[in-house]
Order: structure tokens, then sequence, then C-alpha cells
């Protein structure tokens, strides 16, 4: 119990102390993935609407490929992602490898069948109740859907809030891809890694705790912005 | 839906530019390729800052095993490597990947185990010490991931008549991780490790470990820095890299390394002047 005491003592302090290197690993843990599951959330939930309301061939197909990707391991998103951007790969030439933006990238992919999965589990059955209705008054699939979203706007929350825990919680994919440079692409769950195989476990942990706390203020906004939503 | 689509990957392209363009205005900031051992044990936080002001190059550390970080050279993906197996780049620059190797400093490998020494190394070269590990089927830790502490190691039980590969028995545990996570794993499990001094001393969740046995000289661990070669790969920031590199070589460069002490200790030896390193 020491060490989570120890711990818990030293992530006060690095709050406390509000050390400028923290501030900065905090701010890109938080942008990258931030990005990242806007972009997953931009991409995946029209397509996730679109599985919940249209007709077409290969839809059940791609239902059940969005739900088996739902456990995309993130060091294999995060290999293939590094041999596309790789100087020796196909979009090598874009050189953004080792960058932010190769992690959002990264996160962005492990995220969309999330969102995908979840806009769909989550609006299947709301239009299977509103769905006639909403399309009786001769209202195009586009127009429903939209008015769909709306009815459904708090599991919209949730989907993004999914793609967000995923992609501030993964670690196997930003590594690659990121590299864990330090003041460049070092983030929370890279630097808790680090500081692990250095034998600092007490700092490894410390950052932990910042980590879960961050998540969980994520978490409490997105759900009173759910709220408000709802009223 | 389509127009959705295709402003969705303009607005990806842009999102890209915006976080690129910082990168290429930046001709001089590197990246260079490196090993577990020289991050774990603290060396760059303790040179880049110094680098930064007397070059004005911006060093991005990528911390690998030596191989790995080869292999990121290999596609291109750095512009310099900086790293600890000699056989393994003197086979990178003749494959044509490296431009010139300088060699910059040594340290030395020790081999690290419980502090009651139940196999009974202690006193014995280093030799002898991995004939009795095997023969008392004590547990090992491996790195196992073909970095420069793995190859050391590999060769030194190839030095001992044994064949790991072939061998081993379940006292034999490859681990396929850094420096620091074979020391995390062999302090939780009260094993045997071959590890780099600089990284020990750097340690700190030491359990019951202790070094066994130091001062051979088949521990001798040398670090050399290389350009990847412009010619394969044209991306290649060679003015920035060459200058990290002259820099690393020089005088200067070399009495800073000889600087870097962790409670006292120097870590690092620079010997850039022995040609033959």
């Amino acid at each position: 119990m020491n060490d989570f005491t120890q711990a818990i003592q030293l992530a006060a302090t690095l709050i406390g102390r509000f050390d400028p290197e923290l501030r900065g690993i905090i701010a890109l843990s938080l942008g990258v993935s931030l990005t990242a599951s806007a972009l997953a959330f931009i991409i995946g939930s029209p397509l996730g609407l679109a599985l919940a309301i249209g007709r077409f061939p290969g839809r059940q197909a791609l239902i059940v490929t969005a739900n088996a990707l739902l456990g995309l391991p993130p060091v294999v998103v995060g290999l293939g992602v590094y041999l596309l951007l790789s100087r020796s790969g196909p979009l090598g030439s874009l050189g953004i490898l080792f960058t932010p933006a190769a992690m959002i990238l990264a996160q962005a992919i492990l995220g969309i069948p999330i969102v995908v999965a979840l806009v769909h589990r989550m609006t299947v059955d709301l239009w299977a109740t509103y769905g006639e209705a909403l399309l009786v008054d001769g209202a195009s699939h586009i127009r429903a859907a939209a008015s769909l979203m709306n009815i459904g706007r708090e599991g919209l929350v949730v989907a993004f809030l999914a793609a967000f825990g995923r992609a501030i919680a993964e670690v196997g994919a930003i590594l690659i891809v990121g590299g864990n440079i330090r003041g460049y692409t070092r983030t929370m769950t890279t630097a808790i890694a680090l500081e692990t195989s250095k034998g600092e476990l007490s700092l490894a942990l410390a950052l932990g705790i910042i980590l879960i706390a961050l998540s969980m203020t994520v978490s409490a906004f997105s759900h009173m912005f759910g709220r408000t939503l709802r009223h | 839906m389509g127009r959705w689509f295709s402003a969705i990957a303009a607005g990806i392209a842009v999102l890209l530019r915006l976080l690129c363009a910082p990168v290429s205005a930046q001709d001089q900031t590197i990246i260079v390729a490196s090993t577990t051992s020289t991050q774990d044990s603290g060396l760059f936080d303790y040179l880049l800052p110094i680098v930064r002001d007397k070059t004005g190059v911006d060093v991005k550390v990528l911390a690998q095993g030596t191989g790995q970080a080869l292999d990121t050279a290999r596609r291109g993906d750095v512009d310099v490597v900086f790293v600890h197996a000699k056989s393994a780049e003197e086979k990178f620059l003749a494959e044509g990947f490296g431009v010139k190797r300088y060699p910059v400093m040594y340290n030395d490998f020790v081999l690290i185990g419980p502090k009651n020494d139940p196999a009974g190394i202690r006193g014995l070269d280093v030799i002898a010490s991995l004939q009795t590990i095997e023969k008392q089927a004590a547990p090992f830790i491996s790195r196992g991931d073909r970095s420069g502490t793995h190859i050391a190691e590999l060769a030194l039980w190839k030095d001992a008549g044994i064949d790991v590969t072939k061998d081993r028995g379940s006292w034999y545990k490859e681990i396929g991780q850094g420096m620091g996570a074979a020391l995390n794993v062999a302090s939780a499990s009260n094993a045997y490790v071959l590890a780099d001094r600089g990284t020990w001393l750097a340690f700190k969740n030491r359990g019951d470990l202790a070094i066994l046995v130091e001062g051979d000289k088949r521990l001798f661990n040398q670090y050399g820095v290389m350009l990847v070669n412009p010619a394969k790969h044209p991306t290649v920031r060679k003015e920035a890299g060459q200058r990290f590199i002259d820099w690393l070589v020089s005088p200067e460069g070399q009495k800073a390394i000889a600087g870097y002490k962790i409670g006292g200790q120097q870590l690092f030896y620079p010997n850039a002047n022995d040609p033959g390193a």
C-alpha cells in the first residue's frame, strides 16, 4: 500500500506545482485524443446512422464488421499506420510520422468502429419506433436521419465519449506512430510506460491517477452537455 | 452525403497540414533513433539542452532497441542513429544506409542478480558466471528484443559455450522489452539479468538486486553515431544531422558527455578519438 499513498501524494504535488512539462503532456494528450475522437465521430456517426436506417446490399456485413472491429488491437493499428506513413510507405511524402498528426490518425481509426457500432445500436431501435412517422410527412431520408439524431442525441454523446475513452487510454498505437518524443509526442500514457521502465513506479502511478482524473472530468462535462441537450 | 464526406476529407487535409507545418519549417530539428539505455539512463535529458544551446539543433529522440532503431533508419524515418552494437552498425553501413560511423563513448555492462546470490556467481568472471547460472538453472531475464544489450548478451552466452536458443529451459525468460522493463521483471522475480551500467545506476525499483559481476573486459559497451545516407533517403536533414554528430565527437561534446553523473558516478566515457572503437 505504501506505493499507492506515495503515488497519491506525488500526484497532488505534481498538480500543485503545475509543472510546465506535465502541463504540455496533458495538453497534448487531451488535444490528440479529443481531435481523434471528434474525427471518429464526424466520420463514424453518419455511417452508423446509414446502417440503422438505410437498406442496401452489404449492410449486414458492415454491421458485423463494425462490431468485430470494436476490439481492434491498438498496436496493430499503430503498426499499420506506421507502415503507411513511413518514408518508405505509400504516404511517406506527407512526412507526418512521429508527429501528433500521426497519433490523431491512429486514434481516429481506433475510434471509428466504436462510433459506428454504438450509433447504429442506439438509433436502430429509435428508427423502428419513429421511422415511419418521420418519413410519413414526405421527408427525405436525410431529413429523417437529422430528426433521428436529434431524438437520439444523448446516445451520440455516449458514442463520442466511448471513442474518447478508447483514445485517451491507449498506448500501443501512439507509441509506435508518435515515438514518445519528449516535449513533442509524449502523452500521459506513453509517459507512464516510460516512467515504469525507469523503475519510477510512484511517479508512473501518480501520472496514472492524474490521467484517470482527467478522463473523469471530460466524461462529467460531456454528461452535463448531454443533460443540457435533453432540456 | 457525398458533399459531407468531401468536406470532412478537406477538413482532415487542412488539419494534417496545420499540424505538420511547424515540422517542415524547422530544418534545425532532427530525429535521432537511439536506444532505451541512453534514454532510461537520463543521458539525453541532460545532453539535449546543451546541444540546442551550442549548435542550434533541436534533437528529438526516439528510444528503441538498437535493432529496431537501425530498422527505423533503414526505412528513412529518422536522420541519425545513435546505438551500441558495432557489428550491427557495420552491417548497416555496408548496406549503404549510413554515411560514416563515429565512435562516441562507452560504458560497460554489469551482471545483476539477487543480493544473496543463490547461484553463487559473485567474484567469478562473466563467462564462468553464465555457465554457473545455466548449470543451476537460476532464473535469468533476457531482453529478447535485438537491442544492443541483447546482442551483447547472446554473444556472451556463445562465448560461454551455451546455445540459449536451443538449450534454454524455463529458467531463461525472454521478455522482448526495454532495459528498464527487464530490470523491473528481474526485480520482481529475483532473477539474474545483464544490464548497461547507466540504466542500472538510474534505475529506481531495485528491490533486492545488486551488481554481482563487473569489470570484465568482455563487458565493454561501445556507442556509435551515424548519419542516415541522404543518397538513399533524400528527406534526411543532413546539414543539421551532421552538425549534431560533429558536436558529439568534438572536444566540447566529449567533455559534456563525461560530465553526466548520477550520485557522483560518471555514466559514459567519451572515446571519439579512439579510431578502433
